[in-house]
């Protein structure tokens, strides 16, 4: 589907334009936990990276993977719980 | 339906969730929720992939997860507030690898067909995670000064890295259309993290904040590239979120320092400048010193008060010292508030996290533009290693490198208290006039100690 050059601009566009609106209203207060938070959801190349690396003959794509899979998990595990951590700390006044 | 339809519901139904957990992210009530959901998003993705048909080999994916789940692990639970702007260049650093990577295995198997969107993409993604990839190791030394902060330059600069960046563009148009062209790749993977080095060493710690928003960008663009290379919608869709997310915060730290994004890039903002030198210009005026036992008695008979933090409150740790402070006033009937600038700190939202940490509750931490209307009806204004946020230069002084930086307007408070650890000018190396004003006082020491020293000499009054 993506092969299609119009479609993948398409979902590119506007997608763009949803990030924009949606993280326009993230007020300043919490731009750390956006960061690690979005930087979690980058670590969706972990999708390609288990793609590479459970392919069943093993050459040097495989191994590649593998790395990309340690790089990526570390990005999700790590956004995830880092954000999370964070986001505990924000009280209001008791 | 077919296979490949239902892993594509299940990657529409990870971006949803990341657009709701994004959005839940405007709200601190709503925004563990919103973490929680996204996290959701990625085990549907992942679990999806899991269960293709060509994904076989379950003990080299399992092997890479579990060593990934530990190091992040340590690495989120071990991580100082303080140095969290390192923690989020790390992150970015392992995504733009991860996509590398990615793009690098589907090229190596040898099916992309020339000048197709895949070969156009592979070489996107891996440029792009290239450059993320050794510029955010970069911007992890500086933060976490295992590398000098001030701006490395050297003559030529902009020169040499203009013709790498024509170079790696030329050879990307040339894999693009002929992907077998190995030595090619090769070449444009050398020159990109390369580029990733030489583009971040000219960049002071100051503006740290603009190229961490901008790696965070890039790390999104190349997941999204990565979208591409593999025909994933549900990639392109999440990429360019953390991309948008990445663009808007860039934009928002050029616009807090009044710069422009290719300044902030290429102006070494923060190199050691002479010109004062050169120009006689010697320093006669003197600030005043005064002790935290005189700042106490400042403090006592105020009413209200606006503490301003900057990145010297995260070197000293002071933020836990700061909080006493805040509860002491309080007690006191002071009306007690911290203003927070866009830039103060190493990454945005910086001073937020570290107070929010010393348990300060967040309707204290207010803004620049609604804070700044209250100055001039607050009786002090502290000043806590804050220094270019706070220059009034930038409002006057037309020919101050600064100027036109929307600032703090502290000078605008009954009396100004600035604690800092000694004359030296700030970052940027430009003075700050603020210091020499006859309502500041210039309390000397280390951040913390000083601000426990007037909570313990307000005891006694």
């Amino acid at each position: 589907m993506l092969d299609d050059p119009a479609v993948a601009m398409t979902i590119l566009v506007l997608s763009l334009l949803i990030g924009w609106e949606v993280i326009s209203k993230v007020p300043p207060l919490l731009h750390t936990p956006l960061m690690s938070g979005s930087n979690a959801i980058s670590g969706i190349t972990i999708v390609g990276a288990i793609m590479a690396a459970g392919a069943a003959s093993v050459t040097e794509s495989s191994w590649l993977g593998f790395v990309a899979i340690v790089f990526a998990t570390i990005n999700v595990v790590g956004g995830f719980l880092v954000t999370n951590r964070m986001l505990g700390m924000f009280k209001k006044k008791d | 339906m077919t296979e490949l339809t239902y892993i594509q519901f299940a990657y529409l139904a990870a971006a949803t969730l990341f657009i709701i957990g994004l959005k839940a992210l405007g709200s601190p009530r709503t925004a563990p929720r919103g973490n929680l959901m996204a996290s959701i998003g990625m085990g549907i993705a992942i679990v999806a992939t899991l269960v293709m048909r060509d994904v076989v080999n379950y003990p080299m994916i399992l092997g890479g997860v579990v060593v990934g789940s530990i190091i992040g692990m340590l690495l989120a639970t071990r991580i100082q507030m303080t140095a969290m702007p390192q923690m989020v260049a790390l992150l970015n650093g392992f995504g733009g690898g991860a996509s590398l990577l990615v793009a690098s295995a589907e090229l190596l198997k040898g099916t992309v067909a020339p000048l197709s969107v895949p070969s156009i993409a592979i070489v996107v993604g891996a440029l792009i995670g290239a450059v993320t990839f050794t510029g955010s190791i970069i911007a992890f030394l500086k933060l976490q000064e295992l590398m000098r902060g001030q701006p490395i330059v050297y003559p030529g600069q902009q020169f040499v890295n203009g013709l790498l960046g024509l170079g790696v563009l030329g050879l990307c148009g040339l894999v693009a259309m002929q992907p077998d062209q190995l030595p090619a790749y090769a070449a444009v993977l050398g020159i990109a993290l390369v580029l990733g080095v030489t583009l971040v060493i000219p960049i002071g710690g100051a503006d740290m904040p603009v190229v961490i928003s901008l790696l965070n960008s890039y790390s999104g663009l190349a997941a999204c590239a990565t979208g591409f290379v593999l025909g994933n919608s549900g990639l392109v869709i999440s990429g360019s979120l953390v991309g948008a997310s990445g663009i808007i915060l860039t934009k928002i730290m050029c616009d807090a320092m009044n710069r422009s994004l290719t300044n902030v890039l290429f102006g070494a903002f923060g190199a050691v400048d002479t010109s004062a030198a050169a120009t006689g210009a010697v320093e006669t005026r003197t600030a005043k010193a005064y002790t935290a036992d005189d700042a106490a008695i400042v403090f006592n008979s105020a009413r209200s008060a606006i503490i301003v933090p900057g990145y010297g409150m995260a070197v000293a740790q002071a933020q836990h010292a700061v909080r006493e402070l805040m509860d002491d006033l309080e007690g006191r009937g002071v009306k007690t508030r911290f203003a927070i600038h866009p830039v103060a700190g190493r990454m945005p939202g910086h001073m937020n996290v570290l107070l929010a940490e010393a348990n300060v509750p967040y309707d204290k931490l207010v803004e620049m533009d609604d804070i700044n209307p209250e100055f001039p009806e607050c009786d002090v204004a502290l000043v806590l290693g804050a220094n270019d946020v706070v220059n009034p230069d930038a409002r006057t002084a037309e020919d101050s490198p600064i100027y036109g930086m929307p600032i703090l307007n502290v000078d605008q408070a009954g009396q100004v208290l600035v604690i800092k650890r000694s004359m030296n000018p700030g970052f940027a190396g430009i003075q700050n006039p603020l210091f020499f004003l006859d309502n500041t006082m210039m309390v000397f020491g280390d951040a913390k100690e000083t601000v426990l020293g007037i909570v313990e000499a307000m005891k006694d009054l």
